[in-house]
């Protein structure tokens, strides 16, 4: 079955105090599909006087948000998730339209996951217990988790739907208001979420305010009026925001991407099996929604005396993803999300070959047919190389892959983490030693061993090094947004005896 | 001799938001999304010390990119170029639907080795 561009209106607004306002100075932008460069929308571009309002009403909620019971917000969160898989479909189109990448990823995995996210948060609430603990006889500490207070929130635009997912469940269930601001990429999903969920939450508890990073990012990033601010970008952003919330002594957590290793030791090719079969996907991973992942497995390293082999499976592979028009089923690999990302990645081709990469696959843009023509395409690429290449050690966030050979563990190692970053990592092997070993002694958040690409919500994610700090999903984000209250209560009648 | 060049249209965008905001710099970001391209604020935006490598200037606006950056960027030649896009970055040139990226190329030897013996 295949899609075609949804309907849109002409105009949409922001959502704040729990109504849709036009942006106080009028100006809206030209949204546009990366998979055909036609116009879908406007946008509020927003200013700093809408992010003043948007911080005032969530301030003004955050009292009556705080002393909602946790059940009251939990069963909110599962509605939301109700109302996303009612509209699974729809939502998964405008990610398609609004971003480029293939439906059926938008199908299967980012809406699926958003709505799954939504639900944990929701029983992780339920499902947690402060603690009490006699110090002695007479003196009881107990610790209650407040919430922060209000939160501003910048997501990017690489899954716009899933990325608000991870970022607003654990802020709301945990009593916090919320000032969100979508990536000016891909505004589309955020906006059709606030009129399917409009009269779930009380007016102020989520706003959601459209526009440029320098016009309303920086003014939400650095107002005295919020009291944490959660990022997904890139390091000189990452830097800032924290520069910002200096001058405020506010917390941030910073997801600021990586250059993860993707490992395979030469046991991976004991056998001609469906294990192999996995781990031959799991190189060509990289190409998953068009290599637009912070964690996109963009270093291949091989295992020398397997690397011949296992290689001629890789590019075979790489060279049979079909590439499209992304409202075909079919279609593995769409469009990049926008211009800019599609001219950058093309200068990374110019530098790597110029660097010495031999490219083994792609390599070039896609041009293809009809209205096509206008989208952002680039072919699968694997580049062979070493590890000092820039295009071994820069983010390209396109469906780009490194490929190197190592001799042993410790050079493995070497290469691995030899880079800025330390977000995700791939260890591929049937040896039960490596399994463990390997993993602990790479310098990243999240390895996976023997898969790739898995985001349950119900595991810990985030960065070493210039990845970043903080993490998200998993129960232990919801301390990310929440102080500790100390109550230490003493049951003795009897005065201590200094005064 | 100099690492860091700038095309005429790059220029021309420059200048304009020269007008507009006063003195700016060049920051060279890494990582994610819009990561891996040059950032332009108002000077005094950001807090800069001795791990911010001063690249070059460009009509008298600072180039900056980290240390931990430089080093595996410092045997390549950069020239900021612009195209249409939109970042969602903080730099300035978004609001105008444009974005500044880099061109590289390597380093002649000859350039290698003015510029990484005498600086390094």
């Amino acid at each position: 079955m295949n899609y075609s561009k949804p309907e849109f209106k002409e105009k949409y607004d922001n959502y704040i105090n729990g109504k849709f306002m036009a942006p106080l100075g009028g100006q809206y932008f030209d949204n546009t599909s990366p998979i055909d460069n036609s116009f879908i929308a406007k946008y509020p571009r927003s200013q700093k006087e809408d992010i003043e309002l948007a911080l005032d009403a969530a301030n003004a909620a955050k009292q009556g948000w705080e002393n909602t019971s946790a059940a009251d917000r939990a069963a909110m969160l599962n509605k939301v998730a109700d109302i996303i898989e009612e509209n699974l479909e729809a939502f998964a189109l405008i990610e398609t339209c609004d971003n480029g990448k293939p439906i059926r990823e938008t199908l299967n995995a980012d809406i699926p996951l958003a709505i799954d996210h939504w639900r944990y948060f929701a029983a992780c609430i339920r499902s947690e217990e402060g603690g009490a603990t006699e110090l002695d006889q007479h003196t009881l500490s107990m610790n209650i988790k407040e919430p922060l207070g209000v939160v501003g929130q910048i997501i990017p635009w690489n899954f716009p739907l899933l990325m608000l997912s991870w970022k607003l469940p654990p802020a709301l269930v945990t009593g916090n208001c919320v000032v969100l601001k979508p990536a000016e990429q891909t505004p589309a999903s955020a906006s059709f979420l606030m009129e399917k969920i409009a009269d779930v939450f009380p007016p102020g508890v989520v706003n959601i305010v459209h526009g440029f990073g320098p016009e309303a990012g920086k003014p939400l990033a650095s107002s005295p009026k919020v009291d944490k601010v959660a990022f997904t970008g890139e390091t000189t952003t990452g830097q800032l925001i924290m520069q910002y919330a200096s001058k405020n002594l506010n917390p941030v957590t910073m997801e600021l991407g990586g250059k993860s290793p993707n490992i395979f030791f030469n046991s991976v090719m004991d056998a001609d099996d469906a294990y192999l079969d996995k781990a031959v996907e799991g190189a060509v991973l990289f190409a998953f929604n068009k290599g637009e992942v912070c964690t996109c497995p963009s270093r291949i390293l091989v295992q020398e005396d397997i690397y011949d082999a296992f290689m001629e499976r890789v590019v075979a592979r790489t060279e049979a993803i079909i590439q499209g028009n992304p409202y075909d089923v079919n279609t593995m690999v769409g469009a990049q999300a926008s211009n800019d990302q599609y001219e950058k990645i093309q200068s990374y081709f110019k530098i790597g070959k110029d660097e010495g990469a031999k490219v083994l696959a792609g390599g070039e843009a896609n041009k293809l047919e009809g209205n096509l023509a206008n989208g952002f395409y680039i072919k699968p690429t694997i580049f062979e190389g070493h590890n000092k290449m820039r295009v071994f050690q820069e983010e390209i966030f396109g469906p780009v892959v490194c490929v190197t050979k190592f001799k042993d563990e410790a050079e493995a190692l070497e290469i691995a983490n030899d880079t800025m970053y330390g977000l995700g990592a791939g260890v591929w092997t049937r040896d039960a030693h490596q399994l463990y070993q390997i993993p602990r002694a790479i310098k990243a958040g999240r390895v996976w061993v023997n898969c790739y690409h898995a985001y349950p919500a119900h595991a810990p994610f985030g960065g070493y090094k210039k990845s970043g700090f903080g993490r998200e999903n998993h129960v232990m984000m919801l301390n990310y947004y929440r102080q500790t209250k100390n109550m230490l209560i003493s049951y003795d009648k009897n005065k201590l005896g200094f005064f | 001799m100099e690492r860091v060049a700038i095309t005429e249209a790059a220029t021309e965008i420059l200048e304009q938001l020269k007008t507009k905001h006063g003195e700016l710099i060049f920051h060279q970001s890494g990582g994610c999304c819009d990561g891996s391209a040059p950032m332009l604020f108002e000077k005094d935006e950001m807090y800069l010390d001795e791990s911010d490598i001063l690249l070059g200037t460009l009509h008298d606006v600072n180039f900056y990119m980290n240390q931990d950056q430089f080093e595996y960027w410092k045997h390549t030649h950069l020239t900021v170029d612009i195209t249409k896009g939109r970042g969602a970055s903080f730099s300035l040139e978004i609001p105008l639907g444009l974005r500044f990226l880099i061109h590289s190329r390597l380093l002649t030897d000859q350039e290698n080795e003015i510029l990484n013996t005498k600086n390094n």
